[in-house]
């Protein structure tokens, strides 16, 4: 559909995924759009693969994109980026988190997990536009890991004409009051690494 | 863009939030439903209001049960369940067809096409032609909500269960809803006295009989209301295509067909022939796009409509923007075409898979890694432990519905199986078709072992209270029924109660659970979910780099939390097991299987 805005959120189950895209999709609905957001939950959850899609338009039909049409991939874990790359636009701007979460297939030797540069490679065929996040470093450092997806909105936000305000008022409905602080700045701390 | 005052009005909500505003909307006074996938979040959400009776049923045949008798005696009530769920219901469902409603009655199903976490991708649009009742099909949340309300009004006017037919990808979708004021809430008066009409609620074969023509009556009446149902809609367009479809596939084909005429529908059954007829008329080429099974498809063809459909768009899992594009040029359409690259980007990359794990913490762990290494045959049911069958631990057989493995272990063992068979099953399936199960084995003499993981919860579909947990969806403290005594009760004997944490425990009692091989025999292994509120962790654990040799025992336990670390040991010449204290919750299961003694817990305050 023309004139929509298309992004993947993918990662590992218990990352923060669900809360990102959600927090995103808030974000389209109140910077006016008609926004749709879609997901799995269960057995897939459970330390498997998790992807979300979320969309932004004047109308949007199709909660999930279509392979080749996404405009921001945002990956909270490296090789997720290489899994799900097909599925972005050519040139369109991947978001990755520079964590590594090996597959129970990896840890039990049936699978051998691809170094970095490899996996770049492979996203590359695609886009030049990558920008890499130590956004668990980040979220770390300002006191707690499960901010690492809120530093990953922010470096999407960068590139986004959204005001930062629009996030962040999103944000605060969606997170427990005591953690919206700690949020915010894990907001601008990813802001500023992708700005 | 929309100005700010109906801005503030719209909420963006899921298919199934969607269905339980609309519920509430209509008054629904009672609901029921027992968690599954994609089904799950319309109870919850439903709970939240003080105004509805909300509870989580046993099985999906109890919820039923329960809504019917609601509906008789006068109040709207609904049933939620994922679409295998149904298939448990559908004793009652069959005849509740006959008798008709009470007060709105409508029946959520949804379906899992691509079966994201089910057993099967059954297309349950044909129970709605087997029990001969309507289903409505939404295509989004604010349809989802609008349709629920419909549905009640529709129940009510025509003596009917309705179905309100859902998908993972409308359940799990978020669209915007507009939302009434929140002020805009209903009271709860009490109900008249039941209206006794025994010809009409008591299905003896003389009622049915009765009933039966009524029922074809019916149907009758709603396919002729269906030609003006407010659900069913033309939309023109581009004559030179002609698309009918309905809930989210409708979706895909308003993208992939931008521009072309639509009919959409939102009662998918019984069908608006003369409206089907008008539109297919009125363009050069007709074609379906619906998921899973041609049921609009299969019954437009009966009418003598020439149509494209099954023949170029899958039967199988469920549709996305590409397979309906794919299907559409297949068809040689006048569509634009797919702007997939045609060489994958990481064409020269291996990308491991990353299969669903048992979580750190699982008390299931120590379970499946102990038949693994006893190799018994594992009857396995429908729940998180159903990983087991994954790698590392490849210790399951067989599984095939709720409750079954009970049964089908009783089953192998009565033809003569050779093999020490062993039936695993949860705490909550235990309660939803797991009891009648058991009594048949004790029944019939049977020599399985039944092996109870009691994790206190239903875990799978996030948590969710049962009969076993003493806390009701609706959180008031009730009856915790004791799983331990309701076995005893049954008559077992041979009972061994274990702890989940205790490798050697669980693997001793199951030895001696299969040492006996001619009467029942039950392990009840007992052990929180690490998603259960209250959950403690305990200090984690940790590797000693000097001690370990990275004979890779550890990463038999599959445990998400062991990694294998950079450092190699010398002699063994393999990674060495190293552990993320972020993942750990101190279990202890890891550190119990080691050989070498070299995982230790760490002195790290009890959280």
């Amino acid at each position: 559909m023309k004139d929509v805005i298309n992004f993947l959120f993918v990662g590992v189950g218990g990352q923060g995924i669900l809360t990102a895209s959600d927090i995103a999709a808030g974000v389209g609905l109140e910077a006016g759009y008609e926004a749709k957001k879609s997901e799995v939950h269960g057995f897939s959850q459970r330390g498997g693969v998790v992807e979300s899609h979320v969309r932004w338009g004047e109308h949007v039909a199709a909660p999930i994109a279509e392979k080749a049409t996404v405009d921001f991939l945002i990956a909270l874990e490296v090789l997720e980026s290489a899994r799900w790359i097909d599925w972005l636009r050519p040139g369109g701007a991947v978001f990755i988190n520079r964590q590594r979460i090996a597959p129970m297939t990896v840890t039990v030797g049936d699978a051998v997990y691809p170094s970095e540069q490899e996996i770049l490679k492979a996203v590359r065929v695609r886009t030049d536009d990558v920008t890499l996040v130590d956004g668990l470093g980040i979220a770390e450092e300002l006191g707690d890991a499960r901010m690492t997806n809120t530093v990953l909105l922010g470096a999407l936000s960068s590139r986004l004409a959204v005001k930062p305000e629009a996030w962040l008022t999103v944000i605060e409905r969606r997170i427990p009051p005591r953690y919206v602080e700690m949020n915010r700045r894990a907001f601008e701390a990813g802001r500023r690494v992708a700005g | 863009m929309n100005n700010p005052a109906s801005l503030a009005r719209r909420r963006l909500l899921s298919g199934n939030e969607a269905i339980a505003l609309g519920a509430w909307e209509a008054g629904v006074r009672y609901a029921a439903a027992y968690p599954g996938t994609p089904s799950t979040e319309i109870l919850p959400a439903l709970a939240a209001y003080a105004e509805v009776k909300a509870e989580w049923a046993s099985n999906e045949k109890v919820a039923l049960d329960s809504v019917i008798g609601a509906s008789f005696a006068g109040g709207r009530a609904l049933a939620a369940m994922k679409h295998v769920g149904v298939n448990v219901a559908s004793d009652s469902l069959m005849s509740l067809s006959y008798t008709g409603v009470g007060a709105g009655l409508v029946l959520v199903s949804a379906d899992d096409p691509g079966a994201f976490s089910s057993q099967n991708e059954q297309d349950n649009r044909h129970f709605a032609r087997f029990g001969k009742f309507p289903c409505l099909e939404p295509s989004d949340s604010q349809e989802a909500k609008d349709f629920t309300v419909f549905a009640f009004d529709l129940s009510e006017r025509f003596d009917t269960p309705v179905m309100v037919r859902s998908t993972t990808r409308l359940s799990h979708s978020k669209s915007p809803v507009k939302v009434r004021m929140p002020d805009d809430h209903w009271e709860r008066e009490p109900l008249p006295p039941f209206e006794r009409k025994p010809g009409k609620y008591v299905m003896i074969p003389a009622h049915a009989r009765l009933r039966h023509p009524e029922v074809e009556a019916r149907l009758e009446a709603i396919a002729e209301y269906a030609e003006t149902c407010p659900l069913n809609r033309v939309e023109w367009g581009d004559k030179r295509i002609g698309v009918i479809s309905d809930g989210i596939s409708y979706q895909y084909a308003r993208e992939v067909f931008a521009g072309f005429s639509f009919l959409k529908l939102g009662m998918v059954y019984p069908l608006p022939e003369g409206m089907i007829r008008e539109f297919a008329s009125a363009v050069d080429t007709l074609v379906v796009v619906e998921e899973l099974d041609p049921f609009v498809e299969g019954q437009v063809r009966a009418m003598g409509l020439d149509v494209i459909g099954k023949e170029v768009f899958p039967r199988t899992d469920e549709l996305t923007l590409e397979r309906v594009r794919e299907g559409a040029a297949k068809a040689g359409l006048p569509i634009e075409e797919s702007r997939q690259p045609e060489q994958p980007a990481a064409e020269e990359l291996t990308i491991p898979g990353r299969p669903p794990a048992l979580c750190p913490g699982c008390p299931h762990r120590s379970v499946y890694f102990s038949l693994r290494k006893l190799k018994l045959l594992v009857s396995g049911d429908i729940g998180c432990y159903a990983i087991g069958v994954l790698p590392p631990f490849e210790a399951m057989d067989m599984l095939i519905s709720m409750g079954a493995s009970i049964g089908m272990a009783h089953g192998a063992k009565q033809a003569g199986c050779p093999d020490d068979i062993v039936a695993t099953i949860g705490d909550s399936t235990f309660f939803h078709t797991g009891l009648p199960e058991l009594a048949n084995t004790i029944y019939n003499a049977g020599a399985a072992c039944t092996m109870i993981l009691d994790n206190r919860t239903t875990a799978m579909t996030g948590g969710q209270e049962h009969p076993g947990t003493g806390v009701t969806l609706q959180g008031e403290t009730t009856h915790k029924i004791d799983i331990e005594s309701v076995v005893r009760a049954l008559g077992v004997d041979d009972l061994w109660v274990v702890d989940a944490m205790d490798v050697e425990a669980v693997e001793e009692a199951i030895r001696e659970a299969i040492a006996i091989d001619d009467r029942p025999t039950v392990v009840l292994v007992e052990g929180e979910c690490v998603f259960v509120p209250g959950f403690k962790r305990r200090p984690v654990v940790a590797v000693d780099q000097d001690v370990c040799n990275g004979c890779g025992f550890c990463f038999r336990v599959g445990c998400p939390a062991i990694l294998k670390a950079d450092e190699i040991d010398e002699k063994t010449e393999r990674p060495k097991a190293e552990i993320d204290p972020l993942l750990c919750t101190g279990c202890t299961v890891c550190l119990q299987v080691c050989p070498r003694g070299a995982i230790y817990e760490t002195e790290g305050e009890e959280a």
